[in-house]
């Protein structure tokens, strides 16, 4: 057995070699296909990371009447964290947010003239609310309508965000539904193309073939040949495939920054590095195996 | 050993059927050596492929040994086939193996050793004559000489049966009378054999079993026959 499974990956590998135009054909289809599949599967976890950077920026934040005392504030604040909807709340206080305004603002000499002259901290106090999903935002923003609150609130800024969370949802299911479709469609035509171009090697080897079944060559050793050919094409391909899409990785992360700063696209390709060239292996060689596979049935039965 | 029983073969195309033989009833012993004679389109070679499991009858059964051939299963085929050494006309060897390879192969497919192929391999070209010409390429050498790697090929897994369709049809007289010999010392040393020709002096001149077949079917079997033509 083991002396056959080496002579089968011998043949595989002679025959690889032999049909050179054509292998180098095959792994180029691989290859292709695997650069639309990588970067589709980058965009898509791109979309996904910006999604949920932009998501992370979304928040509600109440402002206090500028005469509420801290401690119904701070009421406020533990009420709102026991709410299951609710990720974190970040209580700012008047002095706080005068610091931060200050801050943001140092170069500016008139905000700092302005701030002098008036000599009172004009800011409110707020509460900075994150919710854990965009759709239960709606839920808190009600929450905080109640009676009890009003009294010392002064306005809830969740209104102005409505539209932009409305958005967002349908960018990213419509990202992911499409991603998901063009996955499947894609793969499709790479099986049916890369079936094909085995089939014509097997084509052009018919005679071979029908001589090795005549002297007793059994069907593994007429198409283990074929599928280790089938892995040999996946292998290469997806290898290339993976150097190509690294490199565009790190070329196009630099442009994604300047739109969304806060992502690093290479950071995050890197620490997947390993699951990603992992499917793409795994995708590659499994395409040529079963393609091989199905392509060499038909010249074993006689 | 080799039992032909009530086989009929038709051809079945799109618009026509062809009834390729008929009705056939053979029995070749052990050791037999046999030789089948006919006009071409007579049905010589779709017996030979009955026997090779390459066609199924349309109706009969042929059994070799303990095997029913058209029964057996494509992945049950090639156990059959190594008990079977077949030549042919065109003698489809691998175009791109040499002799040695060529003849290796047989061995290789049969899952023997390394060692073992370097042993026999050499053996069984230098009987057939081929010793130096081992390095050789199918397009390197002659029609005799390619005739006589598949005979290696064909003896290397010591077959129960070498069965040769026409193996002498592309060959000049010297070479035919070559192919013959090497048939016929196989054939003394154990081997049975299955020879179709429409050669009459071959037939002739080595006494041995003749079966006649003609439109599909077997008007003449005799020990010790010869070719005659109607
Ligand atoms: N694969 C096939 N398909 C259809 N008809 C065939 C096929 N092979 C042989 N025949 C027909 O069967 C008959 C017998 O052919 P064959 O067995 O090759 O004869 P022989 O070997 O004696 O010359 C012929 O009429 C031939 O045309
Ligand atoms: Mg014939």
């Amino acid at each position: 057995m083991l002396t056959t499974l080496s002579r089968v990956i011998k043949y595989g590998l002679v025959g690889f070699w032999r049909n050179g135009w054509l292998s180098t054909a095959t792994i180029a289809i691989v290859f292709l296909v695997l650069v639309g599949f990588g970067g589709l599967i980058m965009f898509n976890s791109l979309a996904n990371i910006v999604l949920t950077d932009i998501q992370d920026k979304i928040d509600i934040s109440v402002y206090f009447k500028t005469e509420a005392p801290e401690d119904r504030m701070l009421e406020v604040q533990r009420s709102l964290e026991s709410l299951p909807e609710v990720k974190s709340v970040e209580y700012i206080s008047r002095d706080k947010a005068l610091e931060t305004f200050r801050e943001q603002h140092k170069d500016d000499e008139t905000v700092s003239q302005a701030l002098e002259a008036i000599d009172v901290n004009p800011l409110a106090a707020s509460l900075n609310i994150k919710a854990r999903e965009l759709k239960d935002y709606e839920a808190i923003a009600g929450y905080l309508e109640k009676d009890t609150f009003r009294e010392i609130t002064d306005k809830v800024s969740y209104t102005q965000n409505v539209g932009v969370i409305d958005r967002l949802k349908k960018i990213k299911s419509t990202v992911e539904q499409g991603g998901l479709l063009l996955i499947v469609f894609i793969s499709l035509i790479a099986a049916l193309i890369i079936f094909n171009t085995i089939r014509l090697a097997i084509y052009s080897n018919r005679e071979e073939l029908s001589v090795m079944r005549l002297v007793g060559a059994s069907n593994f050793f007429i198409r283990g040949p074929y599928m280790v050919q089938g892995v040999v094409y996946g292998l290469i391909g997806s290898i290339m495939s993976a150097v190509v899409v690294t490199l565009g990785v790190l070329y196009s992360s630099p442009y994604v920054k300047i739109f969304v700063p806060d992502v690093n696209g290479w950071a995050y390709y890197l620490s997947n590095l390993f699951g990603f060239v992992a499917m793409q292996v795994i995708f590659g060689v499994g395409l040529g195996v079963v393609s091989s596979y199905i392509a060499v049935r038909k010249y074993l039965r006689i | 050993m080799i039992i032909f029983q009530n086989v009929t073969k038709i051809y079945k195309m799109d618009d026509h059927e062809t009834v390729a033989v008929e009705d056939i009833n053979l029995h070749i012993h052990q050791k037999e050596f046999v030789s089948m004679v006919g006009k071409s389109g007579a049905g010589k070679s779709t017996l030979i492929k009955l026997l090779t499991g390459e066609e199924k009858p349309t109706k009969g059964k042929v059994s070799f040994g303990s095997y029913n051939v058209n029964k057996l299963k494509p992945n049950e085929l090639p156990f059959l086939r190594r008990k079977m050494g077949v030549i042919f006309q065109d003698f489809r060897l691998l175009p791109n193996k040499n002799a040695y390879e060529n003849v290796a192969f047989a061995l290789e497919v049969a899952g023997r050793t390394q060692q073992e192929i370097m042993e026999f391999v050499p053996q069984a070209l230098e009987m057939v004559g081929l010793k130096d010409k081992m390095r050789n390429f199918p397009r390197e050498l002659s029609g005799g000489e390619k005739q006589r790697v598949a005979i290696a090929r064909a003896m290397i897994n010591h077959p129960d049966v070498i069965i040769a369709d026409e193996p002498t049809g592309n060959l000049d007289p010297v070479n035919t009378w070559e192919i013959l010999k090497l048939l016929l010392k196989i054939n003394e040393l154990g081997t049975t054999v299955i020879l179709t020709t429409h050669n009459k002096d071959i037939v002739n001149s080595i006494n041995k079993r003749v079966i006649s077949v003609e439109d599909g079917r077997v008007i003449r079997d005799e020990e010790e026959g010869k070719y005659i033509l109607v």
